[in-house]
């Protein structure tokens, strides 16, 4: 078939994504990382830290949040619409936890 | 038809794919069916992170508030029953994925089993968590409907080294523990759904639905899956790991 | 300049096509089964205009109650359900559904070329769940009312009222889910089904603030979802995060209600300003001044929204560092607001602007939008908001903008595709006469509220002092002559659909592609799939091909 069809003169947006069979050892290999960073998180919680406590204990939770939507979830491999999606929803998360938290904040300057 | 303005192109120029069984007839082909799909699911998930994101939003405040209460509270946590959980959803995100591929390798026996791993692995969480839950409300643990603070005001025997917090800083572990139970209650809803979700698409499976090139669903079922293992990655850390040292 | 710019059919031979939507089959059960978006805009279009009304006679009540100072019609306890209802039915089952629902539903996968929505099962699932949400909020009435007023403010709703407000705010929660589905559907549709040709910046201006309108119901809704969760769950079983006893803090529902209801009323304004370039375009005969600008200033209204909503809870006890930030970004987010007025008006700037009563609406919509909107910026002012909040000036500003501004543009559209919708027109005198109701009923109705309010009488008491009688009296009597401007519309259009004269399918010449196809258009939409090789609001590009419609039989 030569002419083009509805879908290809959609400019702008290629919806003809190719679609990408991710194979299991990548799957194995997330698995694997998810698990090892279980046992670090709880690890790490017994541990005399400090502050860090919380900031390790938040960086291992979103290194592996970040597994699962790259490779799991297929983000990794998914066109640049569905990308920009996903980034919109991290970011107004982050809208309404810092704005709200910025009240809060300097509600009280140097108590938090 | 009498004459038209706009320049048209017959509708059944469908592309390569013809008339796929599965396309329905406003979309023009199966590729744009299937991405639209998977888009909506992603718009369906950012309500989802908004949606946790005010619980989230609260934890922050009230942990930074009552920190001394957050710890005494977490310190209740059954931290076996977590760890585990927290296994057995990572594992069920796994088999879930692997369950995606196995439909996109039209293998209708992998599909089967990997799916039905998945759906064990859910019931098995729910089934710790229940456990979970009844030993909280065992020690009146539960805000509103079976509270009280003599955990928090007495040192007890299994946790030694804590130190009983003032009555007033007591009363705020409530804070702590109406989270708890928001958060866990929502998610486990959601596991709840999924697992039901899961019973019927294993139905499907079994007929052979998924594995003839039309997996849209199975693979937005695995959208849903993995998310809602994701709130659990975070949930962990946050309700039950925090100052385990002390 | 012309007096009109109708151009209907002879009326003599024009007929009904044989075949459209609303004929294409019969019975109940294909009205309440059906899954084509036109149907379902109409199913929507009956239901929020049933809740208009509810809400109209809360509004009636509210006035009349109003007309003297003692507020003798009505006890406290009562006055506060009716406004309470009122509130509650007109924001959340009358205006956050009626444009997207209705004049969205029916209109984009139109204006785009596509032969429905994304997703047509879930649209008649949103609807359901509308109507479910419905039922609840009129059980919530029937059985006593809630008295919350449409905030739900914590601790009030939580521990010291005990009226209906669980199921009144399930309502709630259950038609947010209906916001949020048909959002997505929006958004999908647009982006995925975009005839060939059909690029982002040939699009009408109308799909740019849906688009926009959309991305603030699937944002934003469930965060308010989930604060009414938590209210319904400290009623019923007493957990405790906005109970300061437990240690919760009840500012904190604050914010997450006003996280939502803030950029919810740019979704009461967003789809206005969309059939505002629309009619504005097509009676001004021009293409709208600075498209780019205009679509992208939608956009920025829908993201900016998202980041002034503490601007409701100045005298609430947030810090001053972070008032004085959201201060200034609430008078940013005025900017792109005013970008639009300013793009609308060089539009009608001369060109042969055609006075029928589309345009007669938006132009109350431009008058009244401004009003609205400059005294948002006063109240985005710390000083002046002391002064004036939880006065009637607020009440004057919010009317200003969601019924002066909102429903002109829903009257306005609703006029402008009645045509496409029924096939017919409606009486165009009647149409004009009812247009200058409504715009005098307005003014005069909320007008004097800014002055009473900024004498300092204070919003939902059901009693005042007798000096602020006047001005109430005047806001009393103004509403009276509003409802003949909404009952007037109401009974003519009902009138058109049998007696109407037969519009033909493109009886105002406008370039869209929704008017390039019957009317009322077929249920497949298009018989085939359009190309478009021309941009918006391409009058020239219409003028060569008038008169070359695709009917069937
Ligand atoms: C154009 C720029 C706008 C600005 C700068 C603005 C600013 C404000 C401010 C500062 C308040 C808070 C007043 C107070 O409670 O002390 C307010 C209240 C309100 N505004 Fe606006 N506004 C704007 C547009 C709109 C629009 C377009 C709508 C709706 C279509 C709207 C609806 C409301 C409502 C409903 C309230 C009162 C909510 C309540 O307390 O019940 N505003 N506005
Ligand atoms: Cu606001």
């Amino acid at each position: 078939m030569t002419e083009p069809t509805r879908h290809d003169q959609l400019d702008l947006e290629p919806t003809l994504y190719e679609h990408h069979v991710v194979s299991p050892k990548v799957y194995l290999g997330v698995f694997g990382a998810l698990l090892c960073f279980t046992a670090l998180t709880v690890a790490a919680s017994y541990l005399e830290l400090g502050v860090f406590n919380a900031v390790v204990a938040i960086a291992i939770a979103v290194t592996k949040a970040v597994l699962v939507i790259l490779f799991f979830m297929h983000i990794r491999y998914s066109s640049r619409l569905l990308k920009l999606t996903v980034a919109s929803g991290i970011f107004t998360f982050l809208v309404l936890i810092t704005l709200t938290l910025s009240d809060y904040i300097s509600r009280a300057w140097g108590l938090w | 038809m009498d004459s038209q303005v706009i320049a048209t192109q017959p509708t059944s120029a469908h592309g390569e794919h013809g008339h796929s069984p599965h396309l329905r007839h406003h979309f023009a082909t199966v590729a744009q069916q299937r991405e639209a799909a998977s888009f909506g699911m992603w718009l369906f998930l950012l309500t989802e992170i908004m949606f946790f994101g005010g619980m989230f939003t609260a934890y922050l405040i009230y942990r930074n508030w009552y920190y001394p209460a957050f710890v005494a509270g977490s310190h209740w946590m059954i931290m076996w029953a977590g760890t585990l959980n927290t296994t057995v959803l990572i594992c069920s995100s796994f088999t879930m994925a692997m369950g995606v591929y196995s439909a996109e390798m039209r293998n209708r026996k992998a599909l089967l089993r990997y799916l039905f791993i998945t759906l064990c692995f859910g019931i098995v969480f729910l089934g710790i968590k229940a456990y979970e839950w009844h030993d909280e409300w065992e020690h009146h643990h539960v805000p509103g409907l079976n509270f009280s603070i003599n955990d928090f005001t007495h040192v007890d025997q299994r946790y030694p080294q804590d130190k009983p917090l003032a009555p007033d800083m007591a009363e705020k572990t409530q804070a702590y523990f109406s989270l708890y139970f928001m958060l866990t209650g929502v998610h486990a809803l959601h596991m709840l759904v999924g697992v039901s979700i899961l019973v019927v698409l294993l139905f499907h499976a079994w007929r052979g639905a998924y594995t003839t090139g039309h997996m849209t669903t199975i693979e937005n079922f695995g959208l849903y899956w993995h998310f809602v293992d994701i709130v659990w990655i975070f949930l962990f850390p946050l309700l039950y790991l925090i100052s385990r040292h002390q | 300049m012309s007096s009109t710019s109708i151009v209907l059919p002879d009326q003599q031979t024009a007929t009904m096509p044989k075949r459209s939507y609303l004929n294409s089959s019969y019975g109940l059960k294909s009205w309440l089964l059906t899954l084509d978006h036109k149907r379902i805009a109409i199913l929507y279009l009956i239901t929020t205009v049933f809740f208009f009304m509810i809400g109209g006679t809360a509004a009636a009540l509210i006035r009349l109650n109003l007309l003297t100072p003692g507020g003798e019609l009505m006890s406290a306890d009562t006055y506060n359900k009716v406004f309470s209802i009122h509130g509650l039915i007109m924001v959340f089952f009358f205006l956050v559904p009626i444009a997207p629902a209705v004049l969205g539903n029916f209109c984009i996968p139109l204006m785009i070329g596509a032969k429905d929505v994304a997703f047509p099962r879930l649209n008649l699932t949103s609807w359901y769940l509308f109507v479910a949400g419905g039922l609840l909020e009129l059980y919530t009435i029937i059985w006593g009312g809630i008295d919350t007023g449409w905030t739900f403010t914590t601790p009030l709703s939580t521990h010291y009222v005990n009226t209906h407000v669980i199921s009144g705010a399930m309502g709630i929660f259950v038609a947010g889910f209906s916001s949020i589905l048909t959002g997505l559907n929006f958004i999908v549709t647009i982006h995925r089904l975009r005839a060939p040709g059909m690029t982002w910046f040939r699009l009408p201006l109308f799909i740019w603030s849906y688009y926009a309108t959309s991305i603030i119901f699937v944002l934003a809704t469930p965060v308010i979802a989930i604060a009414l969760a938590l209210v319904m769950l400290e009623r019923f079983t007493g957990i405790g995060v906005f109970d300061p006893a437990k240690g919760g803090d009840p500012l904190l529902f604050q914010h997450l209600f006003w996280f939502y209801s803030h950029p919810a009323v740019y979704v009461m304004i967003l789809p206005g300003m969309g059939v505002m370039s629309e009619v504005v375009a097509c009676f001004s005969r021009k293409r709208v001044f600075g498209y780019t600008a205009v679509g992208f200033s939608s956009v920025a209204i829908a993201v900016f929204s998202f980041f002034v909503w503490a601007h409701h809870m100045f005298i609430m006890g947030i810090s001053n560092y972070s008032a004085l930030v959201f201060s200034l970004m609430t008078m940013l987010v005025a900017v792109p607001s005013a970008i639009k007025i300013f793009n609308w008006s060089s539009t009608l700037y001369k060109g042969s602007i055609s006075f029928d009563t589309p345009i007669l609406y938006a132009f109350s919509f431009i008058g009244l939008f401004t009003i609205g909107g400059l005294t948002g910026v006063f109240l985005a002012a710390l000083g002046m908001n002391i002064h004036l909040t939880e006065t009637y000036f607020i009440v004057a500003h919010f009317h200003y903008v969601m019924v002066g501004g909102m429903v002109s543009a829903v009257m306005a559209g609703l006029h402008f595709w009645w045509p496409k919708i029924t096939g017919r027109m409606y009486p165009e005198m009647l149409g004009r006469l009812a247009a200058s109701i409504l715009f005098i009923g307005f003014n005069l109705t909320f007008f004097p509220q800014f002055i009473l309010g900024y004498m300092g009488m204070p919003r939902r008491y059901h009693a005042y002092p007798p000096e602020f009688q006047i001005l109430n009296v005047l806001s009393t009597a103004g509403a009276s002559v509003l409802a003949i401007g909404y009952i007037l519309p109401g009974i003519y259009l009902l009138w058109s659909l049998k007696y109407g004269k037969i519009a033909g399918s493109n009886p105002w010449r406008a370039p869209g592609l929704e008017w390039q196809v019957q009317s009322p258009p077929l249920e497949e939409n298009f018989i085939e799939t359009p190309v478009v090789d021309f941009e918006a609001y391409d009058f020239e590009w219409l003028a060569k091909h008038e008169n070359e419609v695709q009917t069937v039989g």
